[in-house]
């Protein structure tokens, strides 16, 4: 049985983290993730000032309402200063970002210095603001964390349209009469709330990456939006529980880190395996694409050889092809001719023996098309204008192979005959 | 005060401050220029798995291993950004966004895992430096700093630092004319045979290599204060490169001097109970000096525009 | 002599789209435009001979030799350069940077090549705004800062990408002057150029190109009207699947 206070803190971590994920996913959207860098960090001294005053005035200055209020003043400032240093024109926005959380923190830092060296327990805690530590969350805290991550989510919901129009295209959403400037306000201060309700589960440094890789963990799964809020809310969700569970059992490990360890390992999958972005889905389409090229061009080479050899244009013939002159005539080395004569064999679309080869007749039919296609590539590119019959030669490969297979399959006919080569057969120039 | 207690607890972080400003501020100017202020960012808080495995693997806060764990982290993460820019197709900043905060959170993992927290590597020096820490022992008379003994006993991290910044001073002024190209128009260095690509990792490297010694300074957050603040407060005031440049790593020097004196000894000497964490105050400095920057601009804006051209 | 830039069997695409497509070509001495509608791999094609872009198949010489040979030989004029107007740069200094080759790295610039610096301003008519920071210039005053960068690596050809474009009469005029003084000094030109009406006012050659190479040579032989009609209506011939489906049930 879960503590209750266990259980508060670990749901209210997830709704942190799904708050996080559909506000980031606007926030990348639009550009706007390293924005929330600045607003964490300028977070520390809107803290520091609130549990300031909160002790002057002789509160409890471990109140989490008045440090999360003076976060979110400070975090608004934070943005306003960006904004008002890009408008020098000189400075650009990076800088204004860098310039903006660097400065802020570290007056943060000066303070947090200062009210230590005051009397009373004013300070008491406020650095676990920095790295986060859910673990000492009180049931009350984290119930307050929730609330403020719900609203956020609820002001998305309820905004969705306006956040998904100037998300996607500023500049018609504008064209359309809608006020971009007010939508983009809308985001920064979702920003500021997220990063808020964030700061004592995730911490101060951490929290973008709270915004940033459920957000583009989802944009790496998939291009629609409504799927790509689900998937960031969820990633999101599942790195914000799971994180402060870990933290939980290990107390000593900060939340902040446990959470956005669990976001990195989650978008290092995405960014992996992905269906169609990730690297391994385009590692494999590359090698399937070269393999298949080079099987066509095998084929190709091994009926041009046959024919060649004697059997007249458009037919193969019965004659064996030595294995050397189809790597002669690809440009390929002896040691790649074999190797695909031998993965071709092992696909029955070859026979080999003592370095020759012989098309089947699965691979015969196989060789037929590719060559017809190619010629009639040929024949086109020298009806178009190619300098040459080898010119044409070399641009139909390309044209079959160097460009992307949607392209080349609007190239490719399927001719009822077989035209003759229009140059020589054999080794290439 | 007395001279003693000037060279003894003064002396080493005042020199600390001024060397970690001098050569963040010199090398953020370029940072600026090419708008990468945040690839900055990035590298101060990437380094912190390399130094804590540098530390834990040679079990002892010796300058080196550090270093070296730290270039090799710094140049993981410039490379992985370029890698998950170009695979998720994000933009620079989320790029940024998604490595470096990962690798801040290896760091602090590895931290408690390694078990090098316990020993001397501390999380309160990463998120608010130890500037304070660094004492002289030997420095109880002027005599001292002409006596290589003395000087032996010098804060260790003094001896990175003066490294790293005679280092990074050496290779800003041999390559000064390529760096200058590589800022302004990188194509065109290309076009006309310069080695811009060497140079543009040559910066990066340079940079995490500052980040880590001036990381025992003043944190691994406040790095990014020194690097961005001197070159933007710069940028609002100068219209010459060489001003830019010189005048960052200038100011960067000053901002470390006056944060430090402002963080303890003044307020002492005023005697005033004051004593504030001194890379707080020289960041607070940093962001100050901008913002004067920022709204003195307009004044000097009185220019008349260019005459149309004949 | 071998041509200043020569071109063979040029291939170049930017993803889905063959910029440059199969161009062989050698430009002859003297003053050459490029000619073509948008979109035709003008630019590419200059991009790709310098080596900026990739190319997929394709050879490049420039006087016979490897770019990297002769690179002090080859200069460049970008397309309204993509800087950071804002930049600590001063017009000298930006002319200044062209003759980075020839110094060393570090130290201040010698006398002799500031003074070849101020030269390349003075013939643009640039010499008064020297100490001026680029982003105080206006478009046309930057144009020719470009132009006088590079007119200062003294190259023995220039290759400019749309010098003409957006500039105002004042610097369409200086850079005519700089392209007829190049030409009596024995150096060479080859500029994408868009405004076909001043082509043979301009230019000694032309190429007229639309992905492929359309026509080439002396401006009087092959800037046709029918060769012109040719380049700017024809459709990128290789992609047109009509075509290719005819041709090959035509054989």
């Amino acid at each position: 049985m879960i503590a209750y206070n266990t259980l508060v803190v670990l749901s209210g971590c997830a709704l942190l983290g799904i708050a996080a994920g559909t506000v980031g996913t606007f926030a990348l959207l639009r550009g706007r993730v390293l924005v929330s860098d600045a607003v964490g960090h300028a977070a520390l001294p809107g803290v520091a000032v609130a549990a300031l005053i909160v002790a002057l005035l002789g509160a409890d200055p471990r109140a989490l309402p008045p440090l999360l209020a003076g976060a979110a003043i400070a975090g608004l400032l934070g943005v306003l200063a960006v904004q008002a240093l890009t408008r020098t024109k000189r400075i650009r926005e990076d800088a204004a970002i860098a310039v903006v959380l660097s400065a802020f923190y570290a007056a943060g830092v000066a303070l947090l210095s200062w009210l230590q060296t005051l009397p009373g327990a004013a300070q008491a805690g406020l650095s676990k603001f920095i790295l986060g530590q859910a673990a000492a969350m009180r049931a009350e805290d984290a119930l307050i964390a929730t609330t403020v991550a719900a609203l956020c989510l609820a002001l998305v919901l309820l905004s969705f349209q306006r956040l998904r129009s100037v998300a996607f295209d500023a500049d018609f959403a504008r064209v359309q009469g809608l006020r971009t400037d007010r939508t983009d306000l809308l985001l920064l201060g979702l920003i500021v709330l997220v990063c808020v309700s964030g700061l004592q589960a995730v911490g101060l440094i951490l929290v973008v990456a709270l915004l940033v890789l459920p957000a583009a963990t989802a944009r790496l799964v998939t291009h629609r939006l409504p799927r790509m809020l689900a998937v960031a809310a969820a990633t999101g969700g599942l790195a914000g529980a799971s994180g402060a569970w870990l933290s939980a059992l290990h107390p000593e490990v900060p939340t902040g880190a446990a959470v956005v360890l669990v976001a990195a390992c989650l978008f290092t999958l995405a960014l992996l395996l992905a269906p169609e972005r990730g690297l391994l889905a385009r590692a494999w389409q590359i090698a399937g694409r070269r393999l298949s090229a080079d099987t066509e061009h095998f084929l190709r080479a091994a009926w041009e050889a046959q024919e060649a050899a004697g059997a007249g244009p458009g037919t193969a013939g019965d004659r064996w092809a030595p294995i050397g002159a189809v790597a002669a005539a690809r440009g390929w080395s002896l040691g790649k001719a074999r190797r695909l004569a031998f993965w071709l064999a092992q696909r029955g679309l070859v026979a080999r023996a003592e370095d020759h080869v012989h098309l089947t007749p699965r691979g015969a039919t196989l060789a037929r098309r590719a060559v017809r296609a190619h010629r009639a590539v040929e024949h086109h590119l020298l009806a178009a204008g190619a300098a040459d019959a080898a010119a044409a030669d070399r641009l139909a490969d390309l044209v079959e192979h160097g460009l992307p297979p949607g392209m080349a399959a609007r190239l490719l006919p399927e001719p009822s005959a077989l035209p003759a080569s229009p140059h020589a057969l054999g080794a290439r120039r | 005060m007395t001279l003693q207690d000037f060279l003894m607890l003064d002396l080493p972080p005042l020199l600390a401050a001024m060397l970690a400003g001098g050569t963040c501020g010199l090398l953020g100017s370029f940072l600026v220029l090419r708008r990468e202020s945040l690839v900055g960012d990035a590298l101060s808080h990437a380094v912190l798995p390399g130094i804590v495995l540098g530390f834990a693997i040679t079990g002892a806060r010796s300058g080196l291993p550090m270093l070296a764990g730290a270039m090799v982290a710094g140049v993981a993460a410039v490379a992985l950004i370029a890698v998950v820019q170009k695979a998720a197709r994000l933009d620079p900043g989320a790029a940024i966004g998604a490595v470096f905060t990962t690798f801040f959170a290896i760091g602090l993992v590895l931290l408690e895992v390694t078990g090098a927290r316990s020993v001397d590597l501390d999380l309160d020096c990463v998120l608010f430096g130890q500037l304070e820490t660094l004492v002289w022992v030997s420095g109880r008379e002027p005599g001292a700093l002409f006596d290589p003994a003395a000087l032996a006993t010098l804060p260790r991290q003094l001896g990175l630092l003066a490294g790293v910044a005679v280092a990074v001073a050496l290779a800003v002024a041999v390559f000064w004319r390529p760096i200058k190209l590589a800022c302004f128009d990188p194509g065109y260095a290309r076009a006309i045979g310069l080695p811009s690509r060497s140079i543009e990792l040559g910066l990066a490297l340079l940079v995490a290599a500052a980040a880590v010694a001036a990381f025992e300074a003043v944190g691994s957050i406040l790095v990014v204060a020194l690097l961005v603040c001197p070159a933007a407060a710069l940028r609002l005031m100068t219209d010459r490169y060489t001003v830019q440049v010189l005048g960052g790593a200038a100011l960067g020097a000053a901002l470390g001097a006056a944060g430090y004196a402002l963080a303890g000894p003044v307020p002492a000497a005023l005697g005033l109970d004051l004593a504030l964490n001194a890379a707080g105050v020289i960041g607070t400095l940093g962001g100050l000096v901008v913002a004067v920057a920022a709204l003195v601009r307009p004044l000097r804006q009185d220019r008349p525009p260019a005459p149309a051209p004949a | 002599m071998s041509a200043p830039l020569e071109v063979q069997h040029l291939t170049v695409a930017y993803g889905e789209k063959p910029a440059v497509w199969d161009v062989t070509w050698s430009a002859p001495p003297g003053l050459t435009a490029i000619v073509g509608p948008n979109g035709a791999g003008k630019s590419t094609l200059l991009k790709a001979a310098l080596g900026l872009v990739p190319v997929l198949s394709g050879e490049v010489r420039f006087f016979g030799r490897r770019l990297d040979d002769v690179r002090n030989r080859v200069g460049y004029l970008p397309q309204r350069a993509s800087v950071d107007w804002d930049f600590p740069a001063t017009a000298l200094d930006v002319v200044c940077m062209a003759r980075y080759p020839r110094m060393r790295w570090w130290g201040v610039v010698p006398r002799a090549e500031k003074q070849a610096a101020r030269a390349a301003l003075e013939q643009v008519g640039m010499s008064e705004y020297a100490d001026r920071q680029i982003g105080r210039l206006s478009g046309g005053q930057q144009q020719r800062v470009f132009l006088a960068r590079a007119l200062a690596q003294d190259a023995d050809l220039v290759l400019m990408d749309e010098p003409f474009a957006a500039v105002d009469a004042a610097t369409e005029a200086a850079i005519v002057g700089v392209l007829r003084s190049l030409a009596e000094r024995g150096r060479h030109v080859v500029a994408v150029h868009h405004d076909l009406a001043t082509v043979p006012e301009y230019f000694s050659s032309v190429l007229l190109l639309n992905a492929r190479v359309f026509a080439a040579g002396p401006v009087k032989e092959a800037f046709t009207n029918r060769n012109i009609a040719a380049t700017y209506g024809a459709r990128l011939a290789v992609l047109d699947e009509a075509s290719v489906g005819a041709a090959a049930v035509g054989t």
